[in-house]
């Protein structure tokens, strides 16, 4: 009689993963085509970065080719020019945005320090030395603006999801079209619409407010659509079984469909936040940009990240441009914050608290 | 013999039922009456189905069925898939119209009235007509207790004791045992079974007269599909249950009476109904023979 405990011991392996020599012709390939990049430059009249990576990916991508050729055929060799491909092209796609980010931190952080989270600007300009005056009239501004638009287009999009998924009325189509629609329009044109359509005839002057409402116009079709995307993976066994309790259609929404989605809910509106935290346009047009806290939204201009980051610009001084990207830098992080948040609730398993 | 409609006949066998047919009593009439023509009168009690048509859009996808669920039986309906069985048991709670472009015909009569009359409150005949879904499927959102009384609170309904109607339903769902140490703990780390249990529990505590099940061990396995069927029996006694069911087997051994469905291409037809030993030893059409000693093509 054998036992578990004679059974030979066994490690666990990967006898599919790559080895040693499999690693090292890889790196190979890669040193040799970077060799073959510096060379032709040099001996060239190409120039730049530029000339540098396209050089590497074509010298990578016809060694490779002819190695797998020889060692194992041509249907080996085209999957593995394939898969170098892809991989270069992710590169490419990643390339602009680790280089955002690395710039924002060279160029921003000789622009951190305390004050700028503890004095606004109502006694500086922007050309004066750089630990002088702050952000915080930006910081609380841009909390604001965010916050009311989130009062504003969280209901409104969650419920439109809701009509979307659940009630699939009559115009379950058109809306679903508009909804699209809408997230392509173009910040400016959300501002121009408040705009025209309130600032003119009615206030005639900058507030809060009306930024805010720019911003939920922007906000509105994110948020619709992500909630629709999270509310269409609620299985629909779910939503019957409410009903065939004797619920109404409302309270089997509220009960069972909502409590399940809340997660994805709560990561539709964050997105919805990290989509108009940036936003420049509108702000400039409906709240200017005041150096001065101001609590209130419905009365006088009122600073924001974004009109600090453009009022730093403009003022063109080396002073002023280290402003700048500070507040650049202040703002990516927010923005980064929020985007790692919906993240992480968003992989929680649907349905799960 | 005949039968008390008032006393629990869930376990009368259908052996009986010739006899019973020449009876007067009511029950008589019922047993007799399993399969009705429309037009007949009224039972008045359980659930009658009279002259049940269903499409889908343009496909009709149930013909004609008219079927009797006598009070505190266990009707299991068998057939090939695509049949129409499911079709039919969700046309008996109106859950067949949570689906845009369904369309039935005919009448289904709860206690003599027809639930699909203008002004019915669609909500109450879900009350009294419960449904047990294919996959389990407790609200996630909620624990264990929460579940089970969740019809409740969907429902707006009072009760005086909640823990007593809790540990009610749950035993009598047959999971009070395994689960009275947890009960605000979240549904999901339940077994398949289990969480079938507690579906079942769920549907009980608004307290149906009849009680859809749709496959329900399906996704289950042996084990769980002999606590489900323990559950059934105990149930019956008090509920009337009609179970779909792709299991011969299961079929045979919880219920009183079985119809066979079957679709020839067009829409699913109920080809025979009678007690269950009948369909099962001495079926009278062939094709319901075919399919219940597996012959069928």
């Amino acid at each position: 009689m054998t036992t578990l405990a004679q059974a030979p011991i066994a490690k666990p392996q990967k006898p599919w993963a790559a080895t040693y020599k499999d690693r090292g012709k890889t790196a190979g390939i890669f040193v040799a085509s970077m060799a073959v990049s510096y060379a032709v430059v040099a001996a060239t009249p190409l120039k730049g970065k530029l000339a540098y990576a396209a050089i590497f990916f074509a010298t990578y991508i016809v060694i490779d080719f002819v190695i797998n050729f020889a060692k194992a055929g041509r249907p080996a060799a085209v999957d593995a020019v394939f898969r170098a491909f892809v991989t270069m092209m992710v590169a490419m796609a990643i390339t602009p945005i680790i280089s955002i980010l690395v710039t924002v931190w060279i160029r921003g952080h000789h622009g951190l320090h305390w004050t700028l989270f503890t004095k606004d600007m109502h006694s500086n300009a922007y050309t004066d030395a750089v630990p002088q005056g702050g952000l915080l009239h930006a910081i609380i501004g841009t909390f604001l603006l965010v916050l009311f638009a989130m009062i504003i287009s969280v209901p409104i999009g969650i419920l439109t999801a809701i009509y979307l998924t659940e009630i699939r009325g009559k115009f379950t189509r058109p809306i679903s079209f508009l909804v699209q629609a809408m997230s392509g329009v173009p910040s400016i044109v959300a501002g121009l619409f408040i705009y025209a359509a309130i600032l003119l005839p009615l206030t005639k002057k900058l507030n809060g407010f009306e930024g805010s409402l720019a911003l939920a116009i922007l906000m509105i079709p994110t948020v619709a659509r992500t909630s629709e995307e999270v509310l269409k993976l609620i299985p629909g066994d779910l939503r019957e079984a409410g009903v065939a309790l004797g619920g109404t259609q409302w309270r089997s929404v509220a009960m069972v469909v909502v409590p399940a989605a809340r997660s994805g809910l709560i990561t539709a509106m964050i997105l919805g936040v990290a989509r108009v935290a940036g936003e420049t346009a509108p702000l400039l047009l409906l709240t200017g940009g005041s150096g001065t806290k101001n609590f209130n939204m419905f009365n006088n201009s009122m600073g924001s990240l974004p009109s600090y980051i453009w009022q730093s610009f403009g003022a063109g001084t080396p002073e002023s441009i280290t402003r700048a990207w500070a507040g650049i830098l202040v703002l990516l992080v927010i923005v980064v914050v929020l985007f790692t948040a919906a993240r992480t609730l968003g992989n929680r398993k649907v349905g799960k608290k | 013999m005949s039968i008390d409609p008032g006393s629990n006949s869930g376990n009368n066998q259908g052996d009986d039922m010739d006899t019973t047919a020449q009876t007067n009593s009511l029950a008589g009439i019922a047993a007799s009456r399993v399969h009705v023509q429309p037009g007949t009168q009224a039972l008045g009690v359980g659930l009658e189905a009279r002259g049940v048509h269903a499409w889908f859009g343009e496909k009709h996808v149930l013909s004609n069925v008219s079927l009797d669920f006598w009070p505190g039986t266990v009707t299991a309906l068998i057939g090939p898939s695509g049949c129409g069985k499911s079709t039919f048991i969700r046309t008996l709670n109106r859950m067949h119209e949570f689906i845009p472009t369904a369309a039935m015909a005919g009448e289904v009569l709860l206690n003599g009235e027809d639930i699909y009359a203008p002004g019915v409150d669609v909500t109450k005949i879900r009350l009294k007509v419960g449904m047990v879904f294919q996959k389990p499927n407790p609200f996630p959102s909620m624990t264990i207790a929460e579940n089970v009384l969740a019809g409740l609170k969907l429902a707006q309904l009072k009760v005086e004791n909640k823990d007593d109607l809790l540990e009610e339903c749950l035993e009598r769902a047959g999971l009070w045992a395994e689960v009275k140490d947890r009960l605000n703990t979240h549904g999901g780390a339940l077994s398949g079974g289990q969480q079938q249990r507690l579906c079942i529990a769920r549907a009980l505590a608004v307290r149906p007269q009849v009680l859809l099940m749709d496959e329900p061990c399906s996704a289950l396995d042996p084990g769980s599909t002999l606590r489900i069927e323990e559950t059934i029996s105990q149930l019956s006694s008090t509920v009337t249950i009609i179970i779909v069911t792709h299991n011969m087997q299961q079929a045979a051994r919880v219920s009183d009476y079985t119809a066979f469905f079957l679709s020839d291409g067009g829409p699913g037809q109920m080809i025979e109904v009678g007690s269950t030993n009948e369909i099962f030893s001495r079926p009278k059409d062939k094709r319901t023979e075919n399919y219940v000693t597996g012959r069928f093509g």
